[in-house]
This record gives structure tokens, C-alpha cells and sequence, in this order.
């Protein structure tokens, strides 16, 4: 088997090489922190097909019509949750987004919260 | 004034359960029986901190690997999203916890009883930790029926700690777990919120 043989279509794993083909190999978000419960919501008028945003941007402001989490796109867009937080970066700086740090995390000790989870599960 | 910025739509805040167990002891089947849509199933790049959770001057320690969850979402009102995240259950992954645990409400052990062994790391691990949890003990088909106080000693759990049965296929059953642990983790991180 040669390496250099255009026949030899096993030499790398496309699932492996798309997530940095779509973020131009960045692994990290020009801005923002976002971990895996991080929310994200589409804000103004969608950006029309001139705007320089790849097919992926697009299919997250999409998604994020209503508010989404950084796992929730990872999954509906079959991409690893690495490369959602670099893509929502690109969003996010252009406000496109409008996104929670993870700095903005629930207070474990607000009891409003509390109530709120136990009322919303008694009602599923 | 067609768009007014400052009324961008207010973001409901996420909250997240980890819901751990051995393998097979049926962590995707509870997730997907409360979860409003079925479970999803995400990839994340995550990072040892070093061995011992307190060490962090260990870098060279640091470590990555790839592991895939399966989680769900229940929308709780306009305020309040909660995400119930499967844990890998293989112990090789215990290391990547860490991240994972950060900022949970708390955790769900899924307890088998004819693998009772398999949810040992579990509870070490998140009583390390000090993340609130409860053990559901998921009751197969066909399985022994292990008195709750037997497995109770068998996991060697302090008596603060909720054990309860379950049949994590039933959504009533498996919500009646997740609301044993929200009452439990509010008794130890704030007031009693009553019952």
C-alpha cells in the first residue's frame, strides 16, 4: 500500500479530518468559554448567503431560533462539541449569538432554582 | 426601530443531573424516559486534571480523551433547562469526571443488582468529590430483589444519602429519582424546600 497511491482511500478517516476542515483546524474559540450546557440563541435577522459564514454557521443560527445548548448542537450537527464552541465563537463575535459563559452557571445555593426544577418535574 | 438589540431573547438557564452506573445498568434508558425527546448523543474532547483532584501542579500528568454521552433535555418553564448527561460507564474514563461533575445539580448512581460492584467507583467518586447523589437501584426483569438497606450496606452508603427503587423505562418512575435527588441536593446546598 502506497501513501501517495490516489487510489488508497483508507489512509485517513474522513469523520476525523472534517471537524478541523470546518473550523480551518482552530480547536479553540476566538471568543468565549462555553461548556457542554452553555445556551445559545439566534439574535437579529438571519445573515444572508454573502455574510462569509460557512454552511455550519448557518446550520446553527438555524438551530438556535430557540435557545440551545452547546451539546444539543454538537449532536443535531454530528460534529464534536470542540468544534460547536469554535463555530459559536465565530458567531458570537460577530453577534450573531447571543451566548451564557459558563461563568454564569447556576447558583447551587438559590432555592428559587431548586423550587423551580421540583415544580417542573412534579408537572412532566 | 425595527430591531431593538437590547430585547434579545433572554436565555433560560441549564442545569445538569449526570446520571452514572455500570455498564448495562440502564443510565440511556432513564435519560431517554424523562427526556422530552430521545436521548442525543454528543462527543467531548475532556481533560485529566492531573492524578488526585487537588493536584494541579501535575501537568505532565494531564491527559485527553475522546468520550461520547448520551444525554436529554426536560425544558422547565421559560426559566430553567435541564440536562441529564449518561456518564461513561466504563471505569477507564473514571478521570474525565471531573469535568463533567462540574456544576451539577448532582448525580444519579444506577445501581444493578447482579453487577452491584460496577456502581463502586460511582459512589467513591462522587462522595470524593462532595457532589450530592443519590442510588436508584434499577429493578430488571427477572433480577434478585435486593432489600434497599442490604445494598445500602453493600455500597456502604452513609444513611444521609437517598436510596430508592426504580424502573428506569417508566418515565413516573424515573422523575420520582430525579426529584429525590433535587430535594437531596437542596437540603445539603441550601434550605429545605418541603415536600
Amino acid at each position: 500500500m502506497r501513501p501517495d497511491d490516489p487510489t488508497d482511500e483508507h489512509w485517513v478517516d474522513p469523520e476525523i479530518i472534517r471537524p478541523y476542515v470546518v473550523t480551518r483546524g482552530r480547536t479553540q474559540p476566538a471568543h468565549g468559554k462555553f461548556d457542554l450546557i452553555s445556551m445559545a440563541v439566534a439574535v437579529g435577522p438571519p445573515p444572508g448567503p454573502d455574510a462569509g459564514l460557512d454552511p455550519e454557521h448557518h446550520r446553527i443560527l438555524q438551530l438556535c431560533r430557540e435557545p440551545k445548548s452547546v451539546a444539543e448542537i454538537a449532536a443535531h450537527l454530528d460534529l464534536p462539541a470542540g468544534t460547536i464552541r469554535v463555530l459559536l465563537g465565530d458567531l458570537f463575535d460577530r453577534e450573531l449569538v447571543s451566548a451564557q459563559e459558563p461563568q454564569s452557571e447556576v447558583d447551587m445555593h438559590d432555592m428559587k432554582m431548586y423550587r423551580a426544577v421540583l415544580d417542573g418535574l412534579r408537572s412532566l | 426601530m425595527v430591531f431593538a438589540r437590547s430585547e434579545r431573547p433572554r436565555l433560560p438557564t441549564a442545569i445538569k443531573i449526570l446520571v452514572a452506573g455500570g455498564f448495562g445498568a440502564g443510565k440511556t434508558t432513564l435519560v431517554g424516559a424523562v427526556s422530552e425527546t430521545r436521548p442525543l448523543r454528543t462527543e467531548e474532547v475532556l481533560t485529566d486534571r492531573g492524578i488526585g483532584v487537588d493536584d494541579l501542579t501535575s501537568v505532565e500528568a494531564k491527559r485527553t480523551t475522546t468520550v461520547a454521552m448520551d444525554f436529554g433535555r426536560i425544558t422547565l418553564g421559560t426559566d430553567y433547562v435541564l440536562y441529564l448527561f449518561g456518564t461513561p460507564g466504563q471505569e477507564r474514563f473514571w478521570f474525565v469526571w471531573d469535568e463533567l461533575a462540574e456544576g451539577a445539580l448532582g448525580a444519579v448512581i444506577l445501581a444493578d443488582t447482579r453487577r452491584l460492584a460496577d456502581c463502586f467507583p460511582s459512589v467513591d467518586y462522587f462522595e470524593r468529590r462532595g457532589t450530592p447523589f443519590v442510588v436508584a437501584v434499577n429493578c430488571f426483569e427477572g433480577a434478585t430483589t435486593f432489600e434497599l438497606d442490604e445494598v445500602r450496606m453493600a455500597l456502604q452508603l452513609d444513611p444521609s444519602i437517598p436510596i430508592v427503587l426504580c424502573d428506569a423505562r417508566r418515565r413516573d418512575s424515573s422523575r420520582e429519582v430525579l426529584i429525590t435527588l433535587v430535594k437531596h441536593s437542596a437540603r445539603l446546598r441550601a434550605e429545605p424546600v418541603g415536600s
